[in-house]
């Protein structure tokens, strides 16, 4: 195993714009961003999971911590799941005081994000607005308007007017089936460029000498001591990882996987209170911008926002029924178009291009499940329903420390698995940007 | 679209029915502890493959019945025949 000081690499040469006017001029490419690296035999610490949040952890294992011998493992490639088929929103009303304080935090490092990983992550604050279409929709938008005002966050209910000037494009009239009363308006919130999330931190983690190994797949969890087989479930500790190229060993393993977080759990002999369902989304053609805003109707289960090359992103509700198949189905789509069209008629005759779906572990309340298991040694950060992309740096982080430390970080001690022995659920279905 | 195999009502587009989630079997209330109840509130499986699960054919018979699927193909086998008490308590 190489040392410390072989495992620092010299830093490459920032991104900048003289950087990319000097490199195009002489016609050089750019170096590759991450190594290669052998699998070693053992790790300081293991990451399942190579999305924004395992890459997340482990960046921030080895900036704030020093744990710089860590892996993170995918079996497939880097940002292959929910990071790259996420909708890209980033915002902070959420309804419960833990959530605004944790998605808060989440927005303020996404604001740092491009400077501190020197990559443009296109963070584009432009306001989100979350509609509603009946009083108990517009009693909720003025409960978490307060609960975000407390919390400090920029966020408050405004009227069909004030809502036509900020988009236009909106019917703002009494004609549609489910006419707008009002909306809840967030103006930090906005969209991000989800891949460069991935590539950002998996270019600065690289820097500071964490591993990164795609196509590894996890097939079981070393434990001993528990009182499942294998020495796996409660009160035993976790030794280590067996993948499709070998065993690994290592004092600490953590699940930051979304859609397979059951699976990899059941591995070290913990239940979750997650079932995994699949998220539609589509995006059409690309047309000039005229949808300043991200918006979110909860009642009609669309949320949409225009991205930068004008093509117009879709996500609905989760299917309804359990599924690890990422297929789509015509009839959602074409539900999905039909609740945009509801909202802004001007887009008839705009064309669907490509539709995807992505797996969401959803949870019974709604809130993630992050920290310690019941296993010593197995940390997860996981059920992130349709809501883990905006939290990927704030989760990062603390995750981190809890690894790091062996203490759950005040921030998130709300979120631990055992909230569900003690029935202290954190309800943020009133938050979730649809109703599931 | 799923088509979800009713005993009652055959073969029914998926939106027909109610999804009721995974199918265990309901512990004592006077005998079970509280962490048998958790498990059963909350804890789930959640298997990538065979799984038993309750269905309501809401706009159909308004029967409860139990199923399974595999949820990484969409297949169903086992179906219960019509008057099966099954449902909801596998």
């Amino acid at each position: 195993m190489a040392g410390l000081a072989g495992r620092l690499r010299k830093r490459p040469p920032k991104y900048s714009a003289a950087a990319l006017a000097w490199k195009g001029l002489r016609g050089q490419s750019w170096p590759r961003v991450w190594r290669d690296c052998d699998l070693q035999r053992s790790y300081d610490a293991v990451v399942i999971g190579g999305g924004v949040h395992g890459l997340a952890t482990a960046y921030y294992l080895a900036r704030n911590h020093g744990m710089t011998n860590v892996a993170v493992l995918d079996k497939a490639y880097l940002g292959s799941g929910g990071s790259g088929r996420n909708t890209a929103i980033v915002r902070s009303n959420y309804l419960t005081p833990e959530g605004v304080a944790f998605y808060d935090r989440s927005v303020h490092l996404y604001e740092q994000m491009a400077v501190e990983l020197n990559i443009n992550v296109m963070f584009s604050q432009r306001g989100h607005l979350t509609l509603a279409h009946s009083d108990a929709s517009l009693r909720t938008m003025h409960w978490r308007a307060e609960v975000n005002k407390l919390g400090g966050v920029n966020s408050s209910v405004i009227g069909p007017d004030e809502i036509k000037k900020e988009c236009p494009s909106l019917d703002t009239s009494d004609h549609p089936r489910y006419p707008i009363h009002g909306a809840l308006y967030h103006p930090p919130g906005g969209v991000v460029r989800h891949d460069a999330v991935v590539w950002g931190y998996a270019r600065a983690a690289d820097h500071m000498g964490v591993e990164m190994h795609q196509k590894t797949e996890v097939t079981d969890i070393l434990c001993e001591g528990g009182d499942g087989p294998d020495g796996k479930g409660a009160g035993g500790r976790v030794t280590g990882v067996r993948t499709n190229r070998g065993d690994i060993s290592s004092p600490i393993v953590i699940n930051c996987t979304a859609g397979w977080a059951s699976l990899i759990s059941t591995m070290a002999g913990v239940r979750l209170p997650i079932t995994t369902h699949p998220l539609q989304a589509a995006v059409t053609e690309p047309v000039k911008m005229f949808l300043p805003t991200v918006v979110v109707s909860g009642s009609l289960h669309v949320y949409v926002s225009q991205t930068d090359r004008g093509e117009l992103v879709f996500g609905a509700s989760v299917d309804p029924y359990a599924n690890y198949s990422v297929r789509g189905s015509l009839e959602f789509t074409e539900g999905l178009a039909g609740h945009v069209l509801e909202l802004m008629p001007g887009v008839s005759r705009m064309r669907i291009l490509r539709q995807w779906s992505g797996l969401c572990d959803m949870t019974p309340d709604y809130s993630p499940v992050m920290g310690f298991t019941p296993v010593d040694g197995f940390l997860v950060d996981v059920g992130w329903g349709t809501y883990g992309f905006k939290a990927a740096p704030v989760s990062g982080e603390q995750m981190a420390e809890a690894a790091a430390t062996g203490r759950t970080p005040k921030l998130i001690e709300a979120f631990a698995l055992s909230r569900f022995d003690n029935g202290e659920l954190v309800g943020e279905k009133g938050a979730a940007s649809v109703g599931h | 679209m799923l088509l979800v195999l009713c005993p009652n009502c055959g073969p029914r587009n998926s939106t027909d029915l109610r999804y009721g989630g995974e199918s265990h079997a309901r512990p004592d209330p006077n005998t079970a502890s509280p962490a048998e109840w958790r498990a059963y509130l909350y804890l789930r499986d959640n298997p990538a493959g065979w799984l038993r699960e309750n269905w309501y054919c809401a706009s159909g018979c308004r029967r409860w019945f139990s199923i399974e699927r595999n949820t990484a193909t969409n297949e169903f086998r086992d179906p219960p025949l019509p008057g099966d008490k099954r449902g909801g308590a596998a």
